[in-house]
């Protein structure tokens, strides 16, 4: 009995040691060569300290002068991402249904799961900056935005839960000469509808932060307000609306995270 | 009456599953198939519903041919064969009676379905059957709460909210303990008598098989290879039908390779 060995180690992640250790000193070469070859002009970096300071300067203390206009700009970004919400939430669940590869006939889900990257691949600025083109300054575009977002994520999420269903559900009412809808209602939405509420509670708190980043380049929302006030350099006004995000953004998580706890 | 000619189902390109199988079960009689695991039983009974594809062979249901039915045919010819699963297949978060509604999926619209607008006599038939099975004071209750014996029952009044011509059963008690697997077994063959109604139960357990049902068909590796009554299944027809399954022949295999 005592010719077994009494040593183990773990099999390493990559068998081969050539190639482990090619990996690990690429990866460290890399490194130290991108930080070298960085353009950091500190002459610049330390110009544009004062700078900050000077900003940071004329921000304190912070103005609430003007709150009517930062409350006009709030509710809209409120308005901006409930109504992004529930339309990006409508169409997400048909668009993850035909991206769940277990429901969906081929051509339909390499449409769905196209349909999915193509929405998740830009960020939202850059899907807000087209919109703003597309269909002028203001909220609307940032609606239409926020929309594109929630699908992006909704959609992909719900997918892979759609994914992982028990499909003896589905089978006993096929088995039953249920039609097709009849099945996705009784077989398939109760088993995501926890998941599906979860999502839509998390991405109302999610499009409200993304509501004032795509408002700085022209889609409405406190955002807007923001820009203005940063453009007419009122670094003091500045500061108020960019309080009053955060302590927004802290509420509607803690209140997002108090409602997913519940269900 | 389900008669099933040659029928054969082979999955990709390798060996059939099913080979030239035939089969009748006449009028209402309880008939079990017994035979180790990979013999092919759950497929043959899944060919019947066209869960599976079957490769060619025929099924005849009471006239009508079940291989060659698409879409709403297949659908229609569905609604009469009712099926109870081994895993019972409930939706866990819906109540007992919308699953038990849920059998009758194939004759009410999509929209009644949504709206839970089920017809009254459907209804009245939900209560009777469910009285009939014990689990009537269960209708609001959702699914998941009830034990497993309990949720059996409702898969087996789900299916006879069909109105089914036949009952298959694939493993029906491998999930349940002893007692509450002879319970079940023994609600299966009183129904059918009640009913006149034939139903076909995949099952593991031999001493159930013998005890609950009129006919045995021993299978395996895809063909029949016992067809009797409960009493003619001795030593020698057991040997048959699990000597030589493929658990015994790997164990083979690990002796000669030591």
């Amino acid at each position: 009995m005592s010719t077994h060995p009494d040593t183990w180690q773990r099999p390493p992640f990559i068998s081969n040691p050539v190639l482990r250790w090619g990996v690990y000193i690429g990866a460290i070469v890399y490194v130290v060569w991108t930080l070298a070859a960085l353009p950091i002009d500190w002459q610049r970096v330390a110009e544009g300290l004062v700078r900050a300071q000077r900003i940071f300067g004329g921000a304190f203390p912070p103005s609430f002068e003007r709150s009517g206009l930062l409350i006009d700009g709030f509710l809209e970004s409120l308005k901006i991402a409930i109504l992004a919400t529930a339309g990006g939430v409508l169409l997400s669940i048909p668009i993850a249904f035909m991206a769940a590869r277990n429901i969906a006939p081929l051509p339909v889900f390499y449409l769905g799961r196209a349909m999915i990257i193509v929405a998740r691949s830009f960020h939202p600025v850059i899907v807000a900056i087209i919109f703003v083109k597309a269909v002028g300054f203001g909220p609307f575009a940032g609606v239409l935005t926020l929309i594109v977002y929630s699908i992006g994520f909704v959609a992909k999420m719900l997918a892979e839960r759609i994914e992982e269903i028990d499909f003896g559900q589905v089978e006993a009412m096929r088995a039953a000469g249920a039609p097709y809808f009849s099945t996705l209602f009784y077989a398939i939405f109760p088993q995501i509808m926890p998941r599906q509420v979860g999502l839509t509670i998390y991405q109302l708190d999610s499009n409200l932060r993304a509501s004032a980043v795509v408002g700085i380049v022209g889609a409405g929302g406190i955002g807007a307000t923001l820009a203005n006030a940063f453009g007419r350099y009122d670094y003091d006004f500045a500061l108020a609306i960019t309080m009053v995000i955060v302590a927004a953004i802290l509420l509607s998580e803690a209140f997002s995270g108090w409602i997913r706890k519940k269900i | 009456m389900l008669k099933i000619t040659d029928l054969v189902k082979r999955y990709g390109g390798g060996d059939p599953v099913l080979k030239d199988l035939s089969l009748e079960i006449p009028g209402e009689s309880v008939v079990s198939i017994i035979g180790s695991s990979g013999a092919g039983k759950s497929t043959l009974l899944r060919c019947i519903n066209k869960l599976v594809e079957p490769t060619s062979g025929s099924i005849v249901l009471n006239g009508t041919e079940l291989t060659r039915l698409r879409g709403r045919q297949l659908r229609e010819a569905r609604r009469k064969i009712g099926m109870v699963f081994q895993s019972f297949n409930l939706v866990d978060r819906l109540t007992v009676m919308e699953n038990v509604q849920s059998g009758r999926l194939g004759y009410i619209s999509t929209w009644a379905a949504i709206m839970r607008r089920y017809p009254r006599e459907d209804v009245r038939r939900a209560y009777e059957l469910m009285e009939r099975v014990g689990i009537a004071h269960y209708a609001n209750k959702r699914a998941d709460e009830l034990s497993g014996g309990e949720r059996q029952r409702v898969g087996v009044v789900r299916a006879l909210m069909q109105k089914p011509e036949i009952l298959l059963a694939d493993e029906p008690t491998a999930s349940l303990d002893p007692k509450t697997s002879e319970q079940i077994m023994g609600l299966l063959r009183d129904l059918s008598r009640e009913l006149r109604l034939p139903v076909l139960i995949n099952i593991h357990n031999v001493h159930e098989a013998r005890e609950y049902t009129d006919r045995i068909v021993g299978m395996r590796y895809g063909r029949i290879i016992f067809d009797d009554l409960p009493a003619a299944l001795d030593e020698e027809a057991m040997e048959r039908i699990y000597s030589g399954s493929p658990a015994a022949d790997r164990a083979g295999d690990m002796r000669q390779a030591s």
